[in-house]
């Protein structure tokens, strides 16, 4: 269980010059299920950001599997899931189309198993439909079913829970602690307070005086 | 992982078609852009033949440029407003393929329109028959290029609110060589001398813009996505 995916050192960052975070240092490890929290502004989009290589990385050393990260890009994207605030879900495709296309960029994946993953979300008699004409829990259901196919052993999630009903919210936490059993790596933020707790470890921001 | 490559080209490419079909009204757009400025030049110019079929092929040409510009914003407008575009840009699939298959499914759905109504247009601009064919082949290889140049401007502007007139600006000036080559193209077979060699030349154009212009493209959309 040691095996380390993911090491952040001294990372700092700063916006409109105020200082988010500073000397950041942590790991996750293969089985980790690493929450994210801090208030609202303290960074923490930022940081995953910043960390699934959107935002570039200015002062210090963020390391995948040992190599530092601008070498090993392409290996660490084979391995990454990242969700943002922006899930990247089209109004115009039904559900199906949405999962296919996003998936056809990553591994392939059988139709059956794209299937499988939105009934999963609680979106069966809903593949077919139009996202636009789909609620806002489940449009984002539709993002979430990427959590189903996906076999990458690093997952980036911010604010996954949003707008997800309790009993969706419940089904998402031990999908994570069973991946977390599994050997993989899950870096999320949530302002619900999860019902997993326990098997948390969790990396604070907001701790920076202005 | 070439299997995979091309499984993704094609994957890309359909789920850019079936979302322009999916938004009918938007694909008519630089088509009735086409029509209009060039069934325009006779009635503010002149109805006369002599003058018409002399400027045919730079009018049209004039105006399929223009149809292409105006066309651009919508390349990665959408996916950049949604967050499609950071799902490309960090999947582990080369962003190289997903701009060229991108740029593909706007040339099937502007390009290659304008290009198939270009006879109709020629023949009210009293384009010599002969010349058509050449009109067309000219345009064949030109919207290619516009359409790959384009996507660069598009890539570098999709993060600002006020893109559009960026892009214009940024791409006119590369715009420029294919206007000149693709008018000449047609104007030298108008005349009756050897185009071929335009031709030569604008496949060239083609050549390197499919090679390179998605590298920029795909440089720009990390920058664009990264703020």
């Amino acid at each position: 269980m040691s095996d380390t995916l993911l090491e952040v050192r001294t990372l700092r960052c700063e916006r409109d010059f105020r200082v988010l975070f500073k000397d950041l240092s942590f790991t996750v490890n293969a089985g980790d299920v690493v929450q994210v929290e801090g208030p609202n502004g303290s960074g923490k989009t930022t940081l995953l950001r910043m960390l699934a290589g959107l935002l570039p990385v200015h002062e210090g050393e963020v390391f995948w599997r040992g190599e530092p990260m601008q070498r090993v890009r392409p290996m660490f994207y084979e391995e990454l899931l990242y969700l943002g605030h922006k899930t990247g879900v089209k109004d115009s495709l039904t559900a199906f189309e949405n999962l296919r296309s996003w998936a056809a960029l990553r591994a392939p994946v059988s139709d059956d198993r794209l299937l499988e993953a939105l009934e999963r979300v609680g979106l069966k008699g809903f593949e077919h439909s139009l996202a636009h004409n789909l609620s806002a829990g489940q449009q984002r259901r539709i993002a979430l079913a990427r959590l189903f196919v996906s076999d990458a052993p690093f997952w980036i999630l911010d604010e996954p829970f949003t707008a997800i009903d309790k009993k969706g919210v419940a089904e998402l936490e031990n999908l994570m602690i069973q991946r977390g059993r599994e050997g993989m790596a899950v870096l999320m933020t949530t302002h619900h307070a999860p019902r997993i707790e326990g098997e948390l470890k969790k990396v604070t921001l907001g701790r920076v005086a202005a | 992982m070439n299997a995979t490559v091309s499984a993704a080209f094609t994957a890309q490419l359909r789920r850019d078609l079936l979302l322009s079909f999916r938004r009918r009204q938007d694909l008519a757009n630089p088509l009735i852009f086409f029509v209009i400025v060039v069934s325009l030049f006779p009635l503010g110019v002149t109805p006369d033949k002599e003058f018409l079929s002399q400027a045919a092929a730079g009018v049209i040409w004039v105006a399929a440029l223009l149809a292409t510009l105006l066309s651009l914003d919508g390349l990665f407008r959408a996916d950049y407003e949604d967050g499609a575009l950071e799902q490309m840009v960090i999947a582990p699939q080369p962003l190289f393929m997903v701009v060229l298959a991108k740029t593909l499914a706007h040339w099937l759905v502007t390009g290659l329109p304008l290009l198939l109504l270009s006879p109709v247009l020629g023949v009210m601009m009293f384009l010599p028959a002969d010349a058509t064919g050449v009109l067309m082949l000219s345009l064949l290889i030109g919207t290619p290029v516009l359409s790959l140049i384009g996507a660069i401007g598009a890539a570098l502007t999709v993060g600002l609110r006020v893109g559009g007139v960026l892009v214009s600006l940024l791409v006119l000036p590369l715009y420029i060589p294919v206007l000149i080559f693709g008018t000449g193209t047609v104007q030298m077979a108008i005349n009756g001398q050897p185009w071929t060699g335009h031709v030569a030349l604008m496949l060239a154009f083609l050549a390197l813009a499919i090679g390179l212009a998605p590298i920029a493209a795909s440089a720009a959309l990390r920058i664009s996505v990264s703020n």
